[in-house]
């Protein structure tokens, strides 16, 4: 049932309009005959997208440092990054090229399916579920967050495991709440939730003590903590409890529009570890002599044609953006983060590994 | 005429009424300290007052900051807000994000057009409150401004860069809704009103389906119907606005609430009206337009205006579906680090332009209901 989407069920069930509210419920009972979209031949995304002059791209309605929009009204941010490297990859340039849709935690993956978006680059994490029963597909990690714990210095706490009997505030109904619970019951610690709904409430009530720690992704974390009056009051202890691996998520239906994506990503790390950057791109793409660095920039290899897209996709895409790093220090670094599992393979604890450009 | 010297006394010199009894003394003698109770009640009240007062003098102008310096890479310092805290506002949150909380992420060398916007939408608003205007070519000048506003937000022609709709945001999305929401729901709540007392069977039971369905339901799930649920049923390719869609949800809303209110003032009416209509041989809709609406309408000003109010406020609700109307892009505002921690400014200042046009509805209309039920003042 990999094809399975709600949009093909829904367009089956059009005839009966009366049904509409029910078609949450319809997949169980009208999965069966869903055409075969991505059965080779069918949409091409990318001349979709050539097509209309603009990339429709799902981004987080504002979250600090991976999509928000600035003073100005301009959309920023990593995951905006991400929107602006694949509008480039495909058009050349992102002057007017990228259509921002801002999409709240519910309506997301509606968005995708029903083609409000052609590509939801909001911080989502990848998880067996999502990817198999959404009719969608994670491209690639371009972030490794987890859950972890911030806690006032003077606690003078350094490791998750001494919060034995500690109160620790965490909103609902997220996962981190889940998290937290099984996290506590496997560590054999006793820890005292205090659940509140909103997020700035619970920064208040953390600050005021009513809390011992706060807990959520350590990229919110680490937000928090650089927003505060000295920031080295507080501390993200090391531990991380949860596996939070986010990236951008395509519709079934088009396998090249999401090689395109994951290349993309590839090509961003790649940039980094043979130090190509936004200055010295253009440069290296007629002197450099090493070959990958020659087929990552178009000059040899043809690989930007194997991908439905220019040969020097790359070569635009850097030159505008910058590689990984830079994208992680213009973006992240200002909240306060660290690359840490972040780091190119190359460094220790660094997970960010591109295959092979050949 | 016999007058004795005795009854011919001359007046005492008139003397002034003590005074603690006339005059603001004698007001506050008899209001505010009449009893040893009330003198109490008086003095603690009036010490939390002058107290408070003066807090929020203070926190709000004497101790403010209204603007930060720019740090070495060109991005606001706000160190010296955050030194300030507890003690005074940063206005200076307002200073840098104004534009933002006002226009969304219209393009910002444009955003002339939604102020334009603005200020048309609050003409229109007040041509429209002045009863001299009360003629058919209101209709024509509501046409005429909402061509101008949709060209000024659309752009695209007369050298203007056209902005597509999702680029809309701040003031002008909550002005658009609410007020595209109220001018088609009204008529629409007419109509529904009259169906639901209509002595056809089937049009009346469509108009209680109508009203109940959408009355039974949150506002929030109608959006997210209209939003989530809605794309899924449309061929693909095919996409209906994000705030078309939004917006009829709130006319089908609204248009569900002030049919009940103007029911209400349907029934109000005495039979009588309606008999004498009858008996002047009007039709049905001469009786209605002529005799039964401006009655019962006026009637239910207080209602109406209360249920405008509220749907005013209710478009906010947007936030949900990611639409960036005021109150979203206040939040959006201060989600960068740098300026978290000061909701309070901005939320004071999104509530102010809330309230003046809340309190400008309301008093328009107490004056309104004065004068139009003149008559029947009891």
């Amino acid at each position: 049932m990999e094809n399975f989407s709600l949009r093909h069920i829904a367009r089956g069930a059009l005839g009966a309009i009366g049904a509409a509210i029910f078609a949450l419920a319809a997949p169980a009972v009208a999965q069966t005959p869903a055409p075969a979209a991505s059965s080779g031949g069918g949409i091409n995304m990318i001349d979709t997208i050539r097509a209309r002059g603009q990339l429709l791209c799902g981004v987080n309605t504002g979250l600090a440092g991976f999509a928000q929009p600035n003073s100005q009204g301009v959309w920023v941010g990593f995951d905006v990054d991400y929107c602006r490297a694949v509008a480039i990859a495909i058009f050349g340039t992102d002057q007017n090229r990228v259509r921002y849709v801002p999409t709240t935690a519910q309506v997301r993956f509606t968005a995708l399916q029903s083609g409000e978006v052609d590509l939801l680059s909001r911080n989502t994490t990848w998880t067996l579920s999502r990817d198999t029963s959404l009719g969608l597909d994670f491209t690639a990690i371009n972030f490794y967050d987890g859950q972890g714990f911030l806690v006032k210095r003077s606690l003078n706490v350094t490791s998750a495991r001494q919060l034995d009997g500690a109160t620790i505030c965490v909103q609902p109904g997220t996962t981190t709440e889940q998290n937290l619970a099984d996290w506590a019951r496997g560590a054999r610690i006793n820890i005292r939730p205090v659940v509140i709904e909103r997020l700035e409430d619970n920064v208040a009530a953390y600050l005021a003590g009513r809390c011992d720690a706060y807990t959520t992704d350590v990229s919110g974390l680490a937000a928090i903590r650089s927003a505060q009056q000295v920031p080295n009051d507080h501390v993200i202890l090391p531990d991380v409890i949860s596996k939070e691996p986010l990236g951008a998520l395509v519709r079934h239906g088009d396998q090249r529009f999401a090689d395109l994506v994951r290349w993309v990503h590839f090509g961003l790390i790649a940039a980094e570890e043979f130090g190509v950057t936004a200055a010295n791109a253009a440069q290296l793409a007629t002197t450099d002599n090493r070959p990958e660095v020659q087929r990552i920039l178009g000059r040899t290899g043809g690989l930007g044609q194997m991908m439905g897209v220019d040969n020097a996709w790359m070569l635009n895409v850097i030159r505008t953006l910058g590689n990984y790093g830079e994208i992680f220090t213009r973006n992240l670094t200002p909240i306060g983060l660290q690359r840490g599992p972040n780091a190119l393979w190359t460094t220790p604890g660094g997970q960010q590994y591109a295959p092979p450009f050949r | 005429m016999s007058i004795t010297t005795d009854t011919m006394r001359v007046p005492a010199p008139e003397r002034l009424a003590p005074a603690l009894t006339t005059g603001w003394m004698g007001w506050a003698r008899a209001n505010l300290f009449s009893s040893w109770l009330n003198s109490i009640v008086t003095i603690a009240l009036a010490f939390f007052i002058v107290k408070y007062l003066i807090g929020f003098v203070d926190w709000a102008f004497v101790n403010a900051i209204w603007n930060v310096p720019n740090d070495a890479a060109g991005r606001p310092d706000t160190s010296s807000c955050r030194d300030n805290k507890g003690l005074g506002a940063c206005w200076a949150v307002i200073t840098e994000k104004h534009r933002f909380m006002l226009f969304g992420t219209y393009p910002y060398e444009e955003h002339w057009r939604p102020a334009l916007v603005c200020l048309l939408f609050i003409g229109l608003y007040i041509v429209s409150a002045m009863r001299r205007f009360w003629r058919k070519e209101l209709v024509l000048i509501w046409a005429a401004t909402l061509t101008v506003i949709a060209l000024l937000m659309w752009g695209g022609v007369l050298g203007m860069a056209f902005v597509p709709q999702d680029r809309w945001g701040g003031l002008p999305i909550t002005l658009i809704l609410a007020t595209f929401g109220l001018a088609f729901a009204f008529p629409l709540a007419i109509l529904v009103a009259l169906g639901r007392r209509s002595k056809l069977p089937a049009i009346k039971a469509l108009c209680v389906l109508y009203v109940e369905l959408i009355r039974g339901v949150p506002l929030i799930s109608l959006l997210f119907m209209a939003s989530v649920m809605f794309p899924l049923f449309l061929p693909e390719g095919m996409n209906i606005d994000k705030l078309l869609r939004a917006q009829i949800a709130i006319i089908l809303f609204a248009g569900a609430y002030l049919a009940e209110v103007v029911r209400g003032g349907l029934q109000a009416l005495s039979k009588g009206q309606y008999e004498a209509a009858d008996a002047l041989g009007l039709s049905y809709w001469q009786k209605t337009a002529f005799i039964i609406l401006p009655q019962a309408l006026r009637l239910v000003i207080p209602p109406l205006v209360n249920t405008f109010i509220g749907f005013f406020k209710d478009t906010s609700l947007v936030l949900i579906i990611g639409i960036f109307d005021l109150l979203t892009a206040g939040k959006t505002a201060i989600i960068e680090p740098m300026w978290q921690g000061f909701a309070v400014e901005v939320y004071v200042t999104i509530g102010l332009i809330y309230f003046v046009f809340c309190f400008a509805m309301s008093s328009y209309s107490s004056k309104l209901e004065t004068e139009l039920n003149r008559g029947r003042r009891r």
